[in-house]
Parts: structure tokens; C-alpha cells; sequence
């Protein structure tokens, strides 16, 4: 992987160098074919440049990353084959003996890098006597274990194949710009539409940035899936999407965890749902202030200061929670008054910060949304005489209903997904309580909480953080279909 | 092509509906309406014409005070409808603005079914007492505006569905259904097609029976067509006031003639 790092960057150089020359040529081949008179060219001179730059990027760049794509499967199937099956016996499996090989070969690499070892040294290490583990060590990079020589004989051919491999591109890439830049160096003349081929061009990189934002949504989506998969291999789904306990246990020190799932959707929804009930009437009723009652000096200050509510790290809101709101509750609903409160965190101080911070996001989105309905709407209104309070309940706001519901829907997705207010204000406790001063969890806090520290990747105790994930994914994605089925639905009845 | 100019013989009976007195409107320190003085008949259509950016809307949004939405918008003088001072400190501009019903240059329906449009302005006020007389009063709105037969079918079909003349009557008729005595049109006809204007100018005729009606216009044919008495306005001042016959046919002021001479001759 170090190794390639060079080369690539190389690569990409000259590939660069290539287009700009070929750019520069393009051009000038081009207006000598039309005897140094632009107007007899089918395009602008600059797009036969271009065109030739076009050529001597786009194949190449493509080629560049498929091969880096293919290579390491390539050279990881190779190395694989060469194992022999005395390293599998112990028990390992395939994956943790590859994982070593990279490892030593890694290692070798930063040693080279780093002049610890002569590249003949690094070849040759298997058969010195030098303790590799040791070795390794010494320059910071660390073995689970010691190596034996089979796994070094892997890493040397793995390193030799990767070597040979990042040669053989650079050279590969360089002949596929070059040849095609010559051969559009031999297009640019005078009747060439060069102009059309950059359009397409264009079109190409448009489509290929969508396509990059697609592909790796989906990249995403399915690596969640796979290892939601894997979970339910280890732990019944009906389980985890019924059971009404969560109590991970942790591998190795017996026992077996319960992971359901419905205390933690519950926590999720009751620390929403507050949150949402105060976001919603403060953010609408302070976006309809500004937006139709404050003067324009007002707004010009009140704007940017609930605008800058939204650019507080959540971290601040989650100390706000547990240092400044949860002992103010404590002090009014705790054991001193009402007893209803046993601790600092609890769904209601998460709900009550959560519903702060989400604020601006309901103002401004519904703020936009209003000053987009039609001045001639409002002025329909007070030529009938009503009031402007009557104009904003009965005309400004049923129009604005679609954007302002979707607007609440995205503040909803946002309350789902938060994490270190929860974290800090409603506590760790995964419970199923309707009492709002309880301390209760969420979907996103129990995936930190499963993640950190020594995760081991192959415990169901780990694996449900995917699961977990795929939960809330799922969750979101229904809320912003909904949102999109409810615009839509007004949009047809009103437009 | 020459209109055929209407001359209209009817308007003898002179019971002034509406009466203006030195009005001057600045917008912040633009001086954009200057000592106009008028006088506005009842059942009769009364046209304002001249170049555009002259004021004529400014002066047709002080009679039911539309200006007094405007932050930088300020009105001097004395408008009376009925005799009654409009700017006294004792009118309520929203009950004033019922009762002086205004029509926009864009048909501006509300987002709403067609019923819901026209009964918005009696909801509000509060003019029917159950939903039988709500009904009576759209229907009878809707006849007004010319749009009945159109869409009582689908009377709970969005407005905004309309077509944009259809949808200028439906705005004339939730104007009518708060049962104004003034009704004030700026420019109503120039987003329409020439048959919408066609029907809508009809309309303009039959609601002078009931109403003083006011209407802004661009297009001199359409002043004289629908107009009993036309105003000419030019850079803020009413420049001359009488008979659209006598306005279009022998002006006296140069400035109106040769704005007439310079479009239609
Ligand atoms: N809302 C407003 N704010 C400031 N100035 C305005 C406003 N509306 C109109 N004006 C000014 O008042 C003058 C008259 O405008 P207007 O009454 O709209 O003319 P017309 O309707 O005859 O074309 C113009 O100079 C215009 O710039
Ligand atoms: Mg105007």
C-alpha cells in the first residue's frame, strides 16, 4: 500500500504534464491547419486543447483506477495460493494470516522508508537471523505475535508482487496518455469538432461526479448490510427486533447478552419526540416573527444569531445538558420537591438540549419556506381585509405547509441520529419507562458504546453496532420518504 | 387599429362616491404622488391611465390604505369615501379594506379549493351565520363574478387549477363576497389573453350597477372601452380628470394629448 503511494502520485504528475503539453500543441496544430486564422476553425481553439487534455487525462485516469482497484485482489489471491496449508492448521483462518503477511510486509516497508534496512536487507530478512518481531518493534510497528518463516516468505512475495505490480501501471498509464493524446493531436485540424467532443467531455465528468456519490452510498449501504447479515448468523433477528432487554454481555466472561433492540427505539423516539415538541412551536413561531413581523434592522441581527445556534459543536450542547439543565431539573422534579427525578440524565434534559440545538434548524428552513410564498398571496389577504395575523394562519402557512412539514421531518432525522447529547443528558441506561425523568438510551449511544474499547469484529456483541445501524438507517430513509410522499402530495393539490 | 371609443351617456347623475383632497404619498423621500386632487362617482367605472412609474397604483392603494403595509410609505391629505375621512385615526384600515375591495395585476388565488377562496373574506368577517348563507353568499359572488357556470361542478377543485381569466374572475368574485361598495383594479387584464380580457372587461360593465369600480390600466382601448370617467397621471400629478369621451376625443391638456396621439394615433 506505502509503496504504491509514490508511484500514484507520480503517475497522476506526469499524466498532468502530458495534458498541458498536448493542450498547448492541440491548439497551435490546429490553427496552423486553418493557416493561423481562428474563424476558419469549426471551434474555438481552445477546445481542440482541451480536447487533446481530455484525451490524455480520461483514459488514463481510467485505466489508473481500475488497475489500482484489481491489485490488491490480484496479489492477495496470488499470495494465498502459495500458502501452505500447515499455517492454516492452528485454527486460524485465511483472514488473520493474511492480516499477519500485510502486517510483516507493511513493516518491511516503513523499515526501507525509514533507511532502517537496505532494500536488499529487506529482501533477504527471511533467512538472516534477526528476530522480525523484535525488529519491527523497534521502528514502531507492532506483531500480535511472533512470525514464522512461511508468513514471511508470503510477505516478501506479496511485497515482490506489489512492487512489480505498481511498475507495471505507472508504465501501462503513461503509454495509454501519451497514445492518446497523439491521437488526438493527429484529429486537430481545421474541420474538427472539437467543441462537440468537449461537450460530451463535460457531460462525462457531470455524470461521473454523480455516479462517484451514488456508488458510494451504495458502497455504504451494502457494507452495513453484509455485516448486519453476519449479526443475524450469530443472533436471532426476532430477537433483536422484539426482545425488550438489552444487556450485552461482554465475549469471553460466559454469559449470554440480550440485545433487543425496543429499548433503545424507545429511547430514541420519547428523546425525539420531546425534542421535537420544543423545536417545533419555538423554531416555527420565531421564523414567523422574522419573517413577516420583524423590521428589516431587527432581522438583520436576530437572523445571524440563531444562525450561529446551529454552529455550536454538539459536544457544547451535551455539556450544557449534563452541567447546566440536568441539575437545574434535578433541583425542581429531584428527591428534594417531587421526587420524580432520580439522577442528572434523563430522556427529558436530552429532549429539552436536543430540542435547542435543533432550534435554527426548524427557524431558518421554515423561515426560507415562508418568504418563498408569493407577496401577491399576502396582499390578496389584506385587500379582503384580514389582519396579518389571520393572513399568516390561514393563507401563508397552509401554503407553506409542504416545505415547513418537510422541514420538521429533516429536524426529526437529525434528532434521531444525534449522538453526544444523549451520550451526556439521558445517561447510558437502555430501559423501556414512560416516565420522562428517567435516564434511557438511544440507538446511536449503544453503537459508540459497542464500538469502543477492544471490539472484536466477529462477536455478536460488536456485529449488533451494524444491525443497530441498519435500524436507524432504515428509520431515517422512511422519514424522508414520507417527507417527500407529503410534499409531493400538496404539490400536485396546489400548484 | 382605431376602437371604436364608447361614449357613454348615463353618468349624469353626479353622486361623488369618492373624494380625494391634496394627496401627496412620499416613499421615504420619493415624492411620488403630488397634490392629486379627484372626485370618484358612484356605478361608474372611473379608468387611471398614463406611463407607467406616474403613481397610478400608489393612488389606487391609498383609497382602501394598502400602502400602510409598506414600512417606507407615508400619505398626506384628505380621502373621504362617503364623506368619511379614511386616514382618521378612528378607521380601522382592516375593516376599511372589506369594504373596498381590491383585484391585482396577477390573478392571485389562494391556495385553496374555489369555495374556500371566495368564503375566505366572509369567514373572516364573520357575514354568515351558518353554512347555508356561506353557500348562498359564494354562489351569488361566483354569479357576480361571471364564473358560476364555469365551476359550480367543482367548486372544491383547487383555485389555483383555473386557467389564468378564470382564475382573474374568481378573484373578482372573492372580492365581491365581502360585500365592498368600491371595488379597485390595478391593471387587471395585462396577464390575461385577449378572450379573458374580453369576458373580464364584460364583468367590469355589469359591476357598475352595483359598485363604484376603479381600474388601473396600460391599455387605452381598454379605458375606453370600459371606462365612463378616465384620469391621466403623469409623473405623480393628475394632469386632467373629466368624460373618457371628452378625455380620448378633445384632451386639453398638451401632455394627455400627446400621450393619447402617441399611442393609439
Ligand atoms: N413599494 C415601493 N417602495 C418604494 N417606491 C415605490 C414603491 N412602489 C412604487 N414606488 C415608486 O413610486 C412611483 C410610482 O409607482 P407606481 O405607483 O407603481 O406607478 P404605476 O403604477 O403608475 O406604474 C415609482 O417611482 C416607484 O418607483
Ligand atoms: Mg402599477
Amino acid at each position: 500500500m506505502d509503496g504504491g503511494g509514490m508511484p500514484v502520485f507520480w503517475v497522476v504528475a506526469v499524466i498532468f504534464v502530458v495534458s498541458v503539453v498536448g493542450f498547448i500543441t492541440g491548439r497551435a496544430r490546429a490553427l496552423q491547419s486553418a493557416a493561423g486564422d481562428a474563424r476558419r476553425l469549426h471551434s474555438l481553439p481552445i477546445y481542440y486543447g482541451s480536447n487533446v487534455a481530455l484525451w490524455a487525462i480520461v483514459p488514463a485516469a481510467a485505466a489508473l483506477i481500475v488497475w489500482l482497484l484489481m491489485q490488491p485482489m490480484f496479489v492477495n489471491s496470488k499470495v494465498i495460493e502459495t500458502l501452505p496449508a500447515s499455517l492454516l492448521d492452528g485454527g486460524s483462518s485465511i483472514g488473520l494470516v493474511m492480516s499477519d503477511v500485510r502486517r510483516v510486509a507493511e513493516g518491511l516497508d516503513v523499515a526501507v522508508a525509514q533507511g532502517a534496512l537496505s532494500r536488499d536487507a529487506a529482501a533477504s530478512i527471511g533467512s538472516s537471523s534477526v528476530n522480525i518481531r523484535d525488529f519491527l518493534g523497534s521502528i514502531g510497528v507492532a506483531l500480535g505475535s511472533d512470525v514464522s518463516p512461511e508468513v514471511v516468505d508470503a510477505a516478501q512475495l506479496y511485497r515482490g508482487l506489489n512492487a512489480t505490480g505498481s511498475t507495471l501501471m505507472s508504465w501501462i498509464v503513461l503509454a495509454i496518455s501519451v497514445l492518446g493524446a497523439a491521437y488526438a493531436y493527429g484529429r486537430s485540424n481545421a474541420d474538427f469538432r472539437a467543441r462537440n467532443v468537449v461537450e460530451r467531455g463535460a457531460l462525462g465528468l457531470l455524470i461521473g461526479a454523480a455516479s462517484i456519490a451514488i456508488v458510494t452510498t451504495i458502497g455504504i449501504l451494502f457494507a452495513l448490510l453484509f455485516n448486519t447479515i453476519e449479526f443475524f448468523k450469530l443472533y436471532p433477528a426476532t430477537e433483536f427486533f422484539f426482545g425488550t432487554n438489552w444487556s450485552p454481555s461482554f465475549s469471553g466472561r460466559g454469559g449470554l447478552s440480550e440485545l433487543g433492540v425496543l429499548p433503545l427505539l424507545w429511547g430514541t423516539f420519547y428523546i425525539s419526540f420531546i425534542a421535537m415538541l420544543v423545536a417545533v412551536p419555538i423554531g416555527l413561531f420565531s421564523a414567523i416573527y422574522l419573517s413577516e413581523y420583524a423590521s428589516s434592522r431587527v432581522r438583520s441581527v436576530a437572523k445571524p444569531l440563531i444562525e450561529i445556534l446551529a454552529g455550536i459543536p454538539t459536544i457544547v450542547y451535551g455539556l450544557f445538558a449534563l452541567l447546566t439543565v440536568g441539575p437545574l431539573l434535578v433541583s425542581m422534579f429531584g428527591k428534594d420537591t417531587l421526587n420524580w427525578m432520580q439522577g442528572g440524565t434523563a430522556v427529558m434534559t436530552a429532549g429539552l438540549v436536543m430540542g435547542i440545538m435543533l432550534i435554527p434548524f426548524v427557524s431558518s428552513l421554515s423561515d426560507d419556506i415562508i418568504n418563498a410564498v408569493p407577496q401577491a398571496l399576502r396582499e390578496g389577504s389584506y385587500g379582503l381585509g384580514a389582519t396579518q395575523s389571520e393572513t399568516i394562519r390561514l393563507v401563508i402557512l397552509p401554503a407553506a405547509l409542504p416545505g415547513i412539514v418537510g422541514a420538521i421531518l429533516l429536524a426529526a432525522s437529525r434528532a434521531i441520529g444525534e449522538t453526544m447529547i444523549v451520550v451526556l443528558g439521558a445517561g447510558a441506561a437502555a430501559r423501556l419507562s414512560m416516565n420522562p425523568f428517567d435516564a434511557m438510551t438511544t440507538i446511536t449511544a449503544k453503537i459508540v458504546s459497542q464500538l469502543t474499547g477492544d471490539a472484536d469484529f466477529s462477536s455478536p456483541e460488536a456485529l449488533v453496532a451494524f444491525a443497530l445501524g441498519m435500524t436507524l438507517f432504515a428509520l431515517t430513509l422512511g422519514l424522508n420518504v414520507f417527507a417527500l410522499f407529503i410534499v409531493r402530495k400538496y404539490r400536485e393539490q396546489y400548484d | 387599429m382605431r376602437e371604436e371609443i364608447n361614449v357613454e351617456t348615463d353618468v349624469a347623475v353626479n353622486n361623488v362616491k369618492i373624494s380625494a383632497k391634496d394627496v401627496q404619498v412620499f416613499y421615504g423621500d420619493n415624492h411620488a404622488i403630488k397634490d392629486v386632487t379627484v372626485e370618484i362617482e358612484d356605478k361608474t367605472v372611473t379608468a387611471f391611465i398614463g406611463p407607467s412609474g406616474c403613481g397610478k397604483s400608489t393612488f389606487l392603494r391609498c383609497i382602501n390604505r394598502m400602502n400602510d403595509t409598506i414600512d417606507v410609505c407615508r400619505v398626506v391629505g384628505d380621502i373621504r369615501i362617503d364623506g368619511e375621512n379614511i386616514y382618521d385615526p378612528k378607521i380601522d384600515p382592516v375593516q376599511l379594506r372589506a369594504k373596498v375591495g381590491m383585484v391585482f395585476q396577477k390573478p392571485n388565488p389562494f391556495p385553496k379549493s374555489i369555495y374556500d377562496n371566495v368564503a375566505y373574506g366572509p369567514r373572516i368577517h364573520g357575514l354568515a351565520r351558518n353554512k347555508a348563507e356561506l353557500d348562498e353568499i359564494v354562489e351569488r359572488s361566483l354569479r357576480s363574478g361571471a364564473i358560476w357556470d364555469e365551476v359550480k361542478d367543482r367548486l372544491h377543485a383547487p383555485g389555483t387549477g383555473l386557467s389564468g381569466g378564470q382564475q382573474q374572475r374568481l378573484c373578482i368574485a372573492r372580492a365581491i363576497a365581502t360585500e365592498p361598495n368600491v371595488l379597485l383594479m390595478d391593471e387587471p387584464c395585462s396577464a390575461l389573453d385577449p378572450i379573458a380580457t374580453a369576458q373580464v372587461e364584460e364583468l367590469i360593465d355589469e359591476l357598475r350597477r352595483s359598485y363604484s369600480v376603479v381600474i388601473v390600466t396600460h391599455s387605452m382601448q381598454q379605458a375606453a372601452r370600459v371606462s365612463q370617467k378616465t384620469a391621466f397621471f403623469h409623473l405623480g400629478s393628475l394632469v386632467e380628470y373629466g368624460e373618457t369621451s371628452a378625455i380620448f376625443t378633445n384632451p386639453i391638456d398638451p401632455r394627455t394629448e400627446s400621450y393619447i396621439t402617441g399611442r393609439i394615433g
